[in-house]
């Protein structure tokens, strides 16, 4: 869907040194593909940044987060991503509706990035409900457990 | 010739291949997930694919959707990158059973590598140094292990890679517990959730060598210092290794060398050691059949675009590069810029990112897919970019890494840009050499 990519980090930083040794601040430059801008730093001292921008490549706004209000008895997600009732496929779940729980028991993981995160109560008590199917993406915050 | 490549990946590194490839005159084909679909390289690619929904398991990792989508864009070779399906025996068993050439090794050194024992046993036979461990199939057996070979120790992923699977045990009664998440992460990264057992050494670094072969000759070009680690992932990288005498460096990249021959590598490859920070001795550790995430550093001190002897490996060319013509210059450093919150334990931190300016000047290159406006789905990595310096010597190479990095802003995410800052003012990284303990001493 495009030609060659405009610029190599050669260019780039044959660009770079132009602009240092000369009296201008930065660079502007806008394509019908790209806008680059090259600049010094905010504070003078620092080397010089470039900033891009593609036609095209900045998708539309994700939906925004839910903001989930703080139930007390909620376990949330520690952070988005996708939840996990088991450590692995075919393996027990972590706890199951009528468990005791303490405040370090591993009730979870959520997988973000690759990373197993586990999942705290939080709190010490019993797991009332599971409210999030295993293997959902969930956002952070979100509530998992309902404690009683 | 190679045609119409397929690139099996996605962020930094798929642009990375792109360029290369572009500057060979090959049509780019790359393959995206729905999370994707508007990222640069899909804006960069000549085609794309689409491959499925945004979890890897159902895109990048599935083998039969990847192989069908280069199939139906009548590609003739496919670039892996690293990570997903990389290193996988599976993918380029399938690969070739569809007539499209795997741009990496052999299947037979994929199985003998991506085996992490089986690629000791191979070390062993090609008379390098390992570490005490081995095979521990069951829960029984990896108790048994731990038990001869003492605490601390790590468990590592057989399928391992980029440190995901790779837990350290201190003590006895934590053994059970690690095991299970070390299991977890490793089903969920390799789709294999066996793991071995090693002996942790404390004083440590990881150095590593570049190897190019063609199947009957192999070369090097020089070392990698990657001690600089978080949860056995890199966050930088320098070319060559520093503080070293020299006779200990040309022991390796020898050995490295030697293993290459011994399994007849062709393409690309990098032979990871553990060398004690004290006396230089070295055990080998594995060999990685892809192209490494710090593969710019090797590139920015030699002149060699990795990813072109890749290409041209792959299309059935001999070497042309002898080790005679590989004649290193300078110093280079690269440093990791992660999504991630390094005051919260390197939490991974996925979002919307506001603004990229990235460093710009004389030997400065920085290779990233990300720009203003781009979205770090929670779904994958979370490397933003990689920021590598080039100078003449490794001190003018510290100080031009520190003024990139008071230039750098990035918005929107914490990112590993200020962790990076300290880390190259710190006296012990300045001075070089540092161990694999060095996150742990860094001042705050």
């Amino acid at each position: 869907m495009s030609d060659d990519l405009p610029l190599t980090a050669e260019d780039v930083a044959e660009i770079a040194a132009i602009i240092e040794a000369s009296p201008y601040r930065e660079l502007d430059l806008s394509t019908r593909r790209f806008r680059l801008r090259l600049a010094r730093g905010d504070d003078g001292e620092a080397g010089l940044t470039q900033e891009w921008q593609w036609a095209g490549s900045a998708p539309e706004a994700a939906a925004a987060m839910a903001e989930h209000a703080t139930d007390p008895d909620a376990v949330p997600a520690p952070l988005p991503g996708t939840f996990y009732h088991a450590p692995q496929p075919g393996a027990p779940p972590f706890v199951a509706v009528g468990d005791e729980v303490g405040p370090e028991t591993v009730v979870g993981i959520v997988e973000t990035m690759k990373l197993m995160n586990p999942v705290h109560a939080g709190r010490a008590g019993r797991v009332a409900e599971v409210i999030v199917p295993n293997a959902t993406m969930v956002a952070k915050g979100q509530p998992l457990f309902r404690l009683a | 010739m190679i045609r119409r490549l397929f690139i099996a990946n996605r962020g930094e590194i798929a642009l990375r291949v792109i360029r290369t490839a572009k500057a060979m005159g090959i049509t780019t084909v790359l393959g995206v997930s729905s999370a994707d679909a508007a990222s640069l390289p899909a804006l960069m690619a000549d085609e794309t694919v689409l491959l499925g929904p945004g979890p890897s398991s159902q895109s990048y990792l599935a083998i039969d959707t990847v192989v069908a989508a280069m199939i139906s864009a009548h590609c003739d070779a496919v670039h892996p990158g690293y990570g997903f399906l990389s290193e996988n025996a599976a993918f380029a068993r399938a690969v070739a059973g569809a007539g499209i050439r795997f741009v990496g090794p052999e299947i037979k050194t994929l199985e003998g590598m991506g085996d992490k024992l089986a690629a000791r046993a191979l070390a062993l036979e090609a008379g390098l140094p390992v570490l005490p461990g081995g095979e521990a199939a069951t829960r029984e057996a990896v108790h048994a292990r731990a038990a001869e070979i003492g605490y601390p120790l790590l468990l590592k992923a057989v399928a391992g890679g980029g440190g995901k699977g790779m837990r350290r045990v201190d003590r006895a009664e934590d053994l059970d517990t690690v095991l299970d998440m070390a299991q977890a992460e490793a089903q969920a990264a390799f789709g294999n959730a066996a793991v071995y057992v090693e002996r942790f050494v404390a004083k440590g670094r990881h150095v590593e060598v570049q190897l190019l072969g063609d199947g009957s000759s192999a070369i090097h070009l020089g070392t990698r210092d990657c001690s600089i680690q978080r949860r056995f992932q890199k966050l930088v990288e320098e070319a060559p290794a520093p503080a070293m005498p020299d006779a200990a460096r040309a022991g390796i990249e020898e050995a490295a060398v030697r293993l290459a021959r011994h399994i007849g590598y062709r393409g690309a490859g990098t032979a990871e050691f553990l060398v004690d920070a004290t006396d230089f001795s070295f055990y080998f550790l594995e060999l990685n059949a892809r192209i490494q995430v710090e593969h710019p550093v090797t590139e920015a001190i030699t002149g060699v675009d990795l990813v072109e002897q890749q290409l041209l490996v792959a299309a059935g060319k001999r070497l042309t590069l002898t080790q005679a013509m590989v004649r290193p210059v300078g110093h280079a450093i690269e440093v990791r810029i992660n999504a991630e919150d390094p005051d919260a334990d390197f939490r991974p931190a996925p979002g919307r990112i506001t603004r990229a300016a990235w460093p710009a000047g004389p030997g400065i290159r920085v290779d990233t897919h990300i720009a203003a406006g781009g979205e770090v789905p929670p779904l994958y990595d979370s490397l933003l970019g990689k920021l590598i310096v080039h100078a003449p010597s490794r001190e003018e190479a510290v100080a031009r890494l520190k003024a990139a990095l008071a230039s750098i802003r990035i918005e929107g995410v914490p990112t590993t840009a200020g962790l990076h800052a300290r880390i190259a003012a710190d006296p012990r990284f300045v001075a070089g050499g540092v161990d694999t303990g060095f996150l742990t001493g860094l001042a705050q």
